[in-house]
Protein backbone atom coordinates (compact mmCIF):
# COMPACT_ATOMS: atom_id res chain seq x y z
CA UNK A 1 0.00 0.00 0.00
CA UNK A 2 1.47 3.31 -0.73
CA UNK A 3 2.42 5.77 1.75
CA UNK A 4 -0.55 8.41 0.79
CA UNK A 5 -3.37 5.14 0.89
CA UNK A 6 -2.01 4.30 4.43
CA UNK A 7 -2.28 8.22 5.45
CA UNK A 8 -6.11 8.47 3.96
CA UNK A 9 -7.18 5.19 5.18
CA UNK A 10 -7.94 5.72 8.85
CA UNK A 11 -9.43 9.18 7.69
CA UNK A 12 -12.43 7.82 5.72
CA UNK A 13 -12.52 4.23 4.67
CA UNK A 14 -11.91 2.94 8.17
CA UNK A 15 -12.27 5.58 10.13
CA UNK A 16 -11.77 4.11 13.56
CA UNK A 17 -15.09 5.99 15.03
CA UNK A 18 -17.69 5.28 12.52
CA UNK A 19 -16.42 2.36 10.35
CA UNK A 20 -14.56 0.08 12.64
CA UNK A 21 -16.12 1.68 15.56
CA UNK A 22 -13.67 0.88 18.17
CA UNK A 23 -12.69 3.53 20.95
CA UNK A 24 -16.30 4.18 21.65
CA UNK A 25 -16.12 5.03 25.55
CA UNK A 26 -13.91 8.12 24.64
CA UNK A 27 -16.26 8.62 21.51
CA UNK A 28 -19.33 9.25 24.25
CA UNK A 29 -17.95 10.38 27.15
CA UNK A 30 -15.62 13.63 26.40
CA UNK A 31 -17.45 15.26 23.45
CA UNK A 32 -19.47 17.33 25.58
CA UNK A 33 -18.12 20.32 23.52
CA UNK A 34 -15.92 20.48 19.97
CA UNK A 35 -12.59 21.59 21.76
CA UNK A 36 -12.93 18.52 24.32
CA UNK A 37 -13.43 16.35 21.52
CA UNK A 38 -10.39 17.86 19.59
CA UNK A 39 -8.18 17.31 23.07
CA UNK A 40 -9.02 13.84 23.27
CA UNK A 41 -8.39 12.98 19.17
CA UNK A 42 -5.29 14.62 19.43
CA UNK A 43 -4.10 13.43 23.21
CA UNK A 44 -5.29 9.35 21.33
CA UNK A 45 -3.28 10.69 18.13
CA UNK A 46 0.15 11.46 20.02
CA UNK A 47 -0.07 7.98 22.08
CA UNK A 48 -0.65 6.19 18.74
CA UNK A 49 1.95 7.93 16.73
CA UNK A 50 4.23 6.60 19.24
CA UNK A 51 3.42 3.33 20.09
CA UNK A 52 3.02 2.70 16.72
CA UNK A 53 6.54 3.75 16.30
CA UNK A 54 8.12 1.34 18.70
CA UNK A 55 5.94 -1.43 18.42
CA UNK A 56 7.33 -1.18 14.44
CA UNK A 57 10.65 -0.58 15.86
CA UNK A 58 10.26 -3.89 17.96
CA UNK A 59 8.44 -5.63 15.83
CA UNK A 60 11.42 -8.42 15.71
CA UNK A 61 12.56 -8.70 19.26
CA UNK A 62 9.15 -8.94 20.70
CA UNK A 63 8.86 -12.36 21.12
CA UNK A 64 5.20 -13.95 19.59
CA UNK A 65 4.13 -15.18 23.03
CA UNK A 66 4.83 -11.75 24.80
CA UNK A 67 3.41 -9.40 22.66
CA UNK A 68 0.29 -8.60 23.81
CA UNK A 69 1.47 -7.78 27.47
CA UNK A 70 4.69 -5.88 25.62
CA UNK A 71 2.01 -3.78 23.48
CA UNK A 72 -0.02 -3.25 26.67
CA UNK A 73 3.65 -1.95 28.59
CA UNK A 74 4.62 0.26 25.74
CA UNK A 75 1.00 1.94 25.12
CA UNK A 76 0.65 2.84 28.82
CA UNK A 77 4.43 4.28 28.73
CA UNK A 78 2.91 7.02 26.02
CA UNK A 79 -0.07 7.36 27.91
CA UNK A 80 1.68 8.06 30.81
CA UNK A 81 4.12 10.97 29.06
CA UNK A 82 0.50 12.67 27.45
CA UNK A 83 -1.16 12.22 30.84
CA UNK A 84 1.73 14.29 32.51
CA UNK A 85 2.46 16.82 29.59
CA UNK A 86 -1.04 17.75 29.83
CA UNK A 87 -1.14 18.34 33.19
CA UNK A 88 1.61 20.34 33.05
CA UNK A 89 0.99 22.36 29.92
CA UNK A 90 -2.89 21.97 29.63
CA UNK A 91 -4.24 21.90 33.09
CA UNK A 92 -7.83 22.96 32.16
CA UNK A 93 -7.99 20.38 29.23
CA UNK A 94 -7.01 17.71 31.75
CA UNK A 95 -9.43 18.48 34.16
CA UNK A 96 -12.15 18.30 31.39
CA UNK A 97 -11.11 15.02 30.26
CA UNK A 98 -10.27 13.49 33.94
CA UNK A 99 -9.88 9.93 34.03
CA UNK A 100 -10.79 9.49 30.48
CA UNK A 101 -6.54 10.47 29.56
CA UNK A 102 -5.13 7.28 31.98
CA UNK A 103 -8.18 5.48 29.99
CA UNK A 104 -6.49 5.42 26.52
CA UNK A 105 -4.71 2.46 27.57
CA UNK A 106 -7.36 0.47 26.83
CA UNK A 107 -8.51 2.07 24.21
CA UNK A 108 -9.51 -0.59 21.59
CA UNK A 109 -7.75 1.57 18.47
CA UNK A 110 -4.47 2.02 19.40
CA UNK A 111 -4.35 -2.24 20.50
CA UNK A 112 -5.81 -2.68 17.14
CA UNK A 113 -3.56 -1.35 14.84
CA UNK A 114 -0.24 -2.08 16.95
CA UNK A 115 -1.85 -5.92 15.99
CA UNK A 116 -3.00 -5.27 13.01
CA UNK A 117 -0.60 -2.77 11.57
CA UNK A 118 2.42 -1.85 13.26
CA UNK A 119 3.50 -5.28 14.17
CA UNK A 120 3.59 -5.95 10.16
CA UNK A 121 4.80 -2.85 8.86
CA UNK A 122 7.94 -0.97 8.83
CA UNK A 123 8.29 2.77 10.70
CA UNK A 124 7.43 4.63 8.07
CA UNK A 125 3.99 3.59 7.18
CA UNK A 126 3.58 2.62 10.99
CA UNK A 127 3.63 6.24 11.59
CA UNK A 128 1.58 7.55 9.07
CA UNK A 129 -1.41 4.74 9.81
CA UNK A 130 -1.01 6.13 14.10
CA UNK A 131 -1.43 10.12 12.36
CA UNK A 132 -4.33 8.88 9.50
CA UNK A 133 -6.03 6.94 12.09
CA UNK A 134 -5.73 9.47 14.97
CA UNK A 135 -6.72 12.08 12.66
CA UNK A 136 -10.06 10.18 11.69
CA UNK A 137 -10.80 10.10 14.92
CA UNK A 138 -10.11 13.15 16.16
CA UNK A 139 -12.73 14.40 12.77
CA UNK A 140 -15.11 12.17 14.02
CA UNK A 141 -14.78 13.65 17.89
CA UNK A 142 -14.62 16.86 16.67
CA UNK A 143 -18.05 16.61 14.37
CA UNK A 144 -19.92 14.28 17.12
CA UNK A 145 -18.96 16.97 19.53
CA UNK A 146 -19.70 20.16 17.62
CA UNK A 147 -23.10 18.76 16.96
CA UNK A 148 -23.72 17.85 20.89
CA UNK A 149 -22.46 21.46 21.51
CA UNK A 150 -24.46 23.10 18.81
CA UNK A 151 -27.86 21.44 20.52
CA UNK A 152 -27.38 21.58 24.13
CA UNK A 153 -25.25 25.01 24.61
CA UNK A 154 -25.99 27.05 21.28
CA UNK A 155 -22.62 27.47 20.90
CA UNK A 156 -19.82 26.12 18.84
CA UNK A 157 -15.92 26.39 20.02
CA UNK A 158 -17.29 28.74 22.30
CA UNK A 159 -19.05 31.08 19.84
CA UNK A 160 -22.58 31.52 20.33
CA UNK A 161 -23.80 30.76 16.65
CA UNK A 162 -27.53 30.44 17.26
CA UNK A 163 -28.38 33.62 18.54
CA UNK A 164 -31.29 33.09 20.99
CA UNK A 165 -33.00 31.41 17.94
CA UNK A 166 -34.27 28.89 19.84
CA UNK A 167 -33.59 27.02 23.85
CA UNK A 168 -31.14 24.53 23.48
CA UNK A 169 -31.98 21.17 24.63
CA UNK A 170 -29.34 20.63 27.60
CA UNK A 171 -29.87 16.93 27.63
CA UNK A 172 -27.82 16.64 24.31
CA UNK A 173 -24.34 17.99 26.45
CA UNK A 174 -25.85 15.41 29.05
CA UNK A 175 -25.20 11.13 28.83
CA UNK A 176 -28.30 10.89 27.09
CA UNK A 177 -27.85 12.89 24.36
CA UNK A 178 -23.91 11.30 23.51
CA UNK A 179 -25.96 7.83 22.85
CA UNK A 180 -28.16 9.91 20.80
CA UNK A 181 -25.95 12.19 18.83
CA UNK A 182 -23.97 9.24 17.85
CA UNK A 183 -26.32 6.93 16.92
CA UNK A 184 -28.06 9.45 14.33
CA UNK A 185 -24.74 10.57 12.88
CA UNK A 186 -23.71 7.19 12.04
CA UNK A 187 -26.97 6.41 10.54
CA UNK A 188 -27.03 9.38 8.31
CA UNK A 189 -23.43 8.48 7.53
CA UNK A 190 -25.06 5.09 6.43
CA UNK A 191 -27.32 6.74 4.59
CA UNK A 192 -25.31 8.92 2.47
CA UNK A 193 -22.60 6.33 1.73
CA UNK A 194 -24.73 3.73 1.17
CA UNK A 195 -23.10 1.35 3.23
CA UNK A 196 -23.97 -0.39 6.65
CA UNK A 197 -21.90 -0.08 9.87
CA UNK A 198 -23.85 -3.44 12.02
CA UNK A 199 -20.49 -4.75 13.53
CA UNK A 200 -19.96 -3.57 17.02
CA UNK A 201 -16.40 -2.63 18.18
CA UNK A 202 -15.46 -5.65 20.07
CA UNK A 203 -16.87 -7.54 16.69
CA UNK A 204 -14.12 -5.86 14.20
CA UNK A 205 -11.37 -6.03 17.02
CA UNK A 206 -8.91 -8.33 14.75
CA UNK A 207 -7.54 -8.82 18.37
CA UNK A 208 -9.81 -12.17 18.44
CA UNK A 209 -7.68 -13.88 15.96
CA UNK A 210 -4.72 -13.42 18.08
CA UNK A 211 -5.66 -14.47 21.52
CA UNK A 212 -6.06 -11.36 22.89
CA UNK A 213 -9.90 -10.60 22.59
CA UNK A 214 -10.32 -14.47 22.89
CA UNK A 215 -14.05 -15.71 22.64
CA UNK A 216 -15.48 -12.06 21.11
CA UNK A 217 -16.56 -14.21 17.91
CA UNK A 218 -18.36 -16.38 20.46
CA UNK A 219 -20.20 -14.13 22.47
CA UNK A 220 -20.53 -11.16 19.69
CA UNK A 221 -22.33 -13.90 17.48
CA UNK B 1 -23.25 0.81 57.52
CA UNK B 2 -25.10 3.84 56.33
CA UNK B 3 -22.55 4.91 54.40
CA UNK B 4 -21.88 1.49 52.22
CA UNK B 5 -25.57 1.65 51.39
CA UNK B 6 -25.36 5.03 49.92
CA UNK B 7 -22.01 4.02 47.99
CA UNK B 8 -23.14 0.99 46.88
CA UNK B 9 -26.79 2.77 45.24
CA UNK B 10 -25.12 5.49 44.21
CA UNK B 11 -22.69 3.45 42.08
CA UNK B 12 -25.03 0.97 40.56
CA UNK B 13 -27.72 4.02 39.81
CA UNK B 14 -26.74 7.50 40.51
CA UNK B 15 -22.99 6.78 38.93
CA UNK B 16 -23.76 3.80 36.79
CA UNK B 17 -20.73 3.11 34.98
CA UNK B 18 -22.28 2.26 31.68
CA UNK B 19 -25.15 4.63 31.11
CA UNK B 20 -23.99 7.80 32.74
CA UNK B 21 -20.30 7.02 32.99
CA UNK B 22 -19.51 5.63 29.84
CA UNK B 23 -17.11 3.01 30.95
CA UNK B 24 -17.56 -0.47 29.08
CA UNK B 25 -19.29 0.70 25.90
CA UNK B 26 -17.67 -1.96 24.33
CA UNK B 27 -18.87 -5.59 26.03
CA UNK B 28 -22.46 -3.50 26.71
CA UNK B 29 -22.85 -3.19 22.43
CA UNK B 30 -21.02 -6.28 22.23
CA UNK B 31 -22.69 -8.66 24.38
CA UNK B 32 -26.20 -7.24 25.19
CA UNK B 33 -27.96 -9.26 22.10
CA UNK B 34 -28.98 -12.05 24.08
CA UNK B 35 -29.76 -12.38 27.95
CA UNK B 36 -27.67 -15.17 28.83
CA UNK B 37 -24.55 -13.66 27.54
CA UNK B 38 -25.24 -10.81 28.93
CA UNK B 39 -25.89 -12.43 32.35
CA UNK B 40 -22.06 -14.50 32.00
CA UNK B 41 -19.85 -11.12 30.95
CA UNK B 42 -22.04 -9.34 33.83
CA UNK B 43 -21.03 -11.88 36.45
CA UNK B 44 -17.24 -12.12 35.01
CA UNK B 45 -16.87 -8.58 35.29
CA UNK B 46 -18.20 -8.10 38.84
CA UNK B 47 -16.25 -10.93 39.78
CA UNK B 48 -13.06 -9.11 38.51
CA UNK B 49 -13.31 -6.01 39.33
CA UNK B 50 -14.26 -6.58 42.64
CA UNK B 51 -10.65 -8.53 42.79
CA UNK B 52 -8.86 -5.88 40.92
CA UNK B 53 -9.74 -3.25 43.15
CA UNK B 54 -8.49 -4.68 46.68
CA UNK B 55 -5.55 -6.26 44.41
CA UNK B 56 -4.78 -1.90 42.73
CA UNK B 57 -5.34 -0.76 45.92
CA UNK B 58 -2.99 -3.14 47.67
CA UNK B 59 -0.09 -2.36 45.16
CA UNK B 60 -0.30 1.05 45.14
CA UNK B 61 -0.66 1.57 48.92
CA UNK B 62 2.55 -1.01 49.74
CA UNK B 63 4.55 -0.77 46.34
CA UNK B 64 4.03 2.20 44.37
CA UNK B 65 3.23 4.82 47.88
CA UNK B 66 6.31 4.13 49.28
CA UNK B 67 8.83 4.92 47.32
CA UNK B 68 6.69 7.93 45.48
CA UNK B 69 5.98 6.06 42.06
CA UNK B 70 2.30 7.27 42.34
CA UNK B 71 2.95 8.52 38.44
CA UNK B 72 3.73 4.51 37.53
CA UNK B 73 -0.01 4.22 38.24
CA UNK B 74 -1.54 3.37 35.00
CA UNK B 75 1.32 1.11 34.13
CA UNK B 76 1.04 -0.50 37.21
CA UNK B 77 -2.76 -0.93 36.88
CA UNK B 78 -3.05 -2.20 33.63
CA UNK B 79 -0.40 -4.96 34.78
CA UNK B 80 -1.69 -5.84 37.64
CA UNK B 81 -5.46 -6.22 35.82
CA UNK B 82 -4.15 -7.96 33.13
CA UNK B 83 -1.89 -10.53 35.46
CA UNK B 84 -4.80 -11.27 37.81
CA UNK B 85 -7.55 -11.80 34.66
CA UNK B 86 -4.85 -14.54 33.53
CA UNK B 87 -4.76 -15.77 36.92
CA UNK B 88 -8.45 -16.22 37.64
CA UNK B 89 -8.91 -18.11 34.44
CA UNK B 90 -6.14 -20.49 35.45
CA UNK B 91 -7.22 -20.73 39.07
CA UNK B 92 -11.04 -21.46 37.78
CA UNK B 93 -10.09 -23.42 34.90
CA UNK B 94 -7.76 -25.86 37.79
CA UNK B 95 -10.74 -25.51 40.35
CA UNK B 96 -13.50 -24.60 39.53
CA UNK B 97 -14.29 -26.25 35.52
CA UNK B 98 -18.35 -25.81 35.60
CA UNK B 99 -17.84 -21.87 36.23
CA UNK B 100 -14.60 -22.25 34.28
CA UNK B 101 -16.82 -23.00 30.96
CA UNK B 102 -19.52 -20.72 32.20
CA UNK B 103 -17.39 -17.60 32.48
CA UNK B 104 -14.02 -18.59 30.48
CA UNK B 105 -14.97 -17.36 27.32
CA UNK B 106 -15.38 -13.48 29.03
CA UNK B 107 -12.80 -13.42 30.58
CA UNK B 108 -10.37 -12.43 28.51
CA UNK B 109 -12.32 -9.72 26.86
CA UNK B 110 -12.23 -7.62 30.13
CA UNK B 111 -8.02 -7.06 30.02
CA UNK B 112 -9.20 -4.18 27.77
CA UNK B 113 -12.53 -3.61 29.14
CA UNK B 114 -12.12 -0.18 30.28
CA UNK B 115 -14.70 -0.26 33.53
CA UNK B 116 -12.07 -2.09 35.38
CA UNK B 117 -9.17 0.33 35.09
CA UNK B 118 -11.73 2.94 35.25
CA UNK B 119 -12.79 2.06 38.85
CA UNK B 120 -9.58 1.51 39.94
CA UNK B 121 -8.36 4.85 38.94
CA UNK B 122 -11.50 5.65 40.07
CA UNK B 123 -11.00 4.38 43.69
CA UNK B 124 -7.32 6.31 43.81
CA UNK B 125 -8.91 9.74 42.49
CA UNK B 126 -11.20 9.71 45.55
CA UNK B 127 -8.94 8.05 48.12
CA UNK B 128 -11.49 5.32 49.20
CA UNK B 129 -10.35 3.17 52.09
CA UNK B 130 -9.61 -0.61 50.76
CA UNK B 131 -12.76 -1.89 52.25
CA UNK B 132 -14.73 1.43 50.64
CA UNK B 133 -12.91 0.72 47.30
CA UNK B 134 -13.83 -3.26 47.36
CA UNK B 135 -17.64 -1.65 48.15
CA UNK B 136 -17.59 0.75 45.46
CA UNK B 137 -16.05 -1.60 42.94
CA UNK B 138 -18.47 -3.99 43.75
CA UNK B 139 -21.43 -1.75 43.18
CA UNK B 140 -20.41 -0.32 40.18
CA UNK B 141 -19.91 -3.96 38.56
CA UNK B 142 -23.75 -4.42 39.86
CA UNK B 143 -24.48 -1.41 37.78
CA UNK B 144 -23.13 -2.51 34.88
CA UNK B 145 -24.62 -5.88 35.22
CA UNK B 146 -28.42 -3.98 35.37
CA UNK B 147 -27.65 -1.83 32.50
CA UNK B 148 -26.82 -5.03 30.57
CA UNK B 149 -29.79 -7.60 31.65
CA UNK B 150 -32.21 -4.07 31.20
CA UNK B 151 -30.85 -3.29 27.74
CA UNK B 152 -30.58 -7.07 26.42
CA UNK B 153 -34.52 -6.31 26.66
CA UNK B 154 -34.74 -4.09 24.89
CA UNK B 155 -32.21 -5.44 22.12
CA UNK B 156 -34.78 -8.45 21.82
CA UNK B 157 -37.77 -6.37 21.67
CA UNK B 158 -35.41 -4.41 18.17
CA UNK B 159 -34.82 -7.22 16.37
CA UNK B 160 -38.94 -7.80 15.33
CA UNK B 161 -39.64 -4.27 14.70
CA UNK B 162 -39.14 -2.28 11.39
CA UNK B 163 -36.47 0.12 11.36
CA UNK B 164 -35.65 1.99 8.86
CA UNK B 165 -32.70 0.54 6.28
CA UNK B 166 -29.70 3.15 7.13
CA UNK B 167 -30.76 3.26 10.77
CA UNK B 168 -29.99 -0.97 11.44
CA UNK B 169 -28.00 -2.09 13.78
CA UNK B 170 -25.40 -0.02 15.71
CA UNK B 171 -27.62 3.10 15.11
CA UNK B 172 -30.45 1.75 16.43
CA UNK B 173 -28.90 0.34 19.51
CA UNK B 174 -27.35 3.52 20.25
CA UNK B 175 -30.80 5.71 20.06
CA UNK B 176 -32.58 2.64 22.38
CA UNK B 177 -29.24 3.03 24.53
CA UNK B 178 -30.40 6.98 25.23
CA UNK B 179 -32.94 6.07 25.68
CA UNK B 180 -32.09 3.93 28.32
CA UNK B 181 -29.84 6.41 29.65
CA UNK B 182 -32.59 9.49 30.13
CA UNK B 183 -34.42 6.72 32.25
CA UNK B 184 -30.92 6.47 34.89
CA UNK B 185 -30.73 9.93 34.12
CA UNK B 186 -33.73 10.51 36.75
CA UNK B 187 -31.95 8.98 39.27
CA UNK B 188 -29.24 11.99 39.61
CA UNK B 189 -29.74 14.18 42.73
CA UNK B 190 -30.56 11.17 44.31
CA UNK B 191 -28.23 11.93 47.20
CA UNK B 192 -27.59 15.44 47.17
Amino acid sequence: MSAFKTFTNGLLKENPTFRLVLGTCPTLAVTTSAINGIGMGLATTAVLIGSNAVISLTRKVIPDKVRIPAFITIIAGFVTIVQFLLKAYLPDLDQALGIYIPLIVVNCIILARAEMFASKNNVGLSVLDGMGMGFGFTLALMAIGSIRELLGNGTIFGITVTAKLFDPAIIMILPPGGFLAFGITMGLLNKLSGKKTTKTGCQSCELRKSGACAGSKEVGA
Amino acid sequence: MKEMIILIISAILVENFVLVKFLGICPFLGVSKKLSTAIGMSVAVVFVMTIASAATWLVNEYLLAPYELEYLQTIAFILVIAALVQLVETVMKKLMPPLYKALGIYLPLITTNCAVLGVALLNMEREYSLLNSVVYSFGAGLGFTLALVIFSGVRERIEYNDIPESLKGLPITLIAAALVSVAFFGFQGLFS
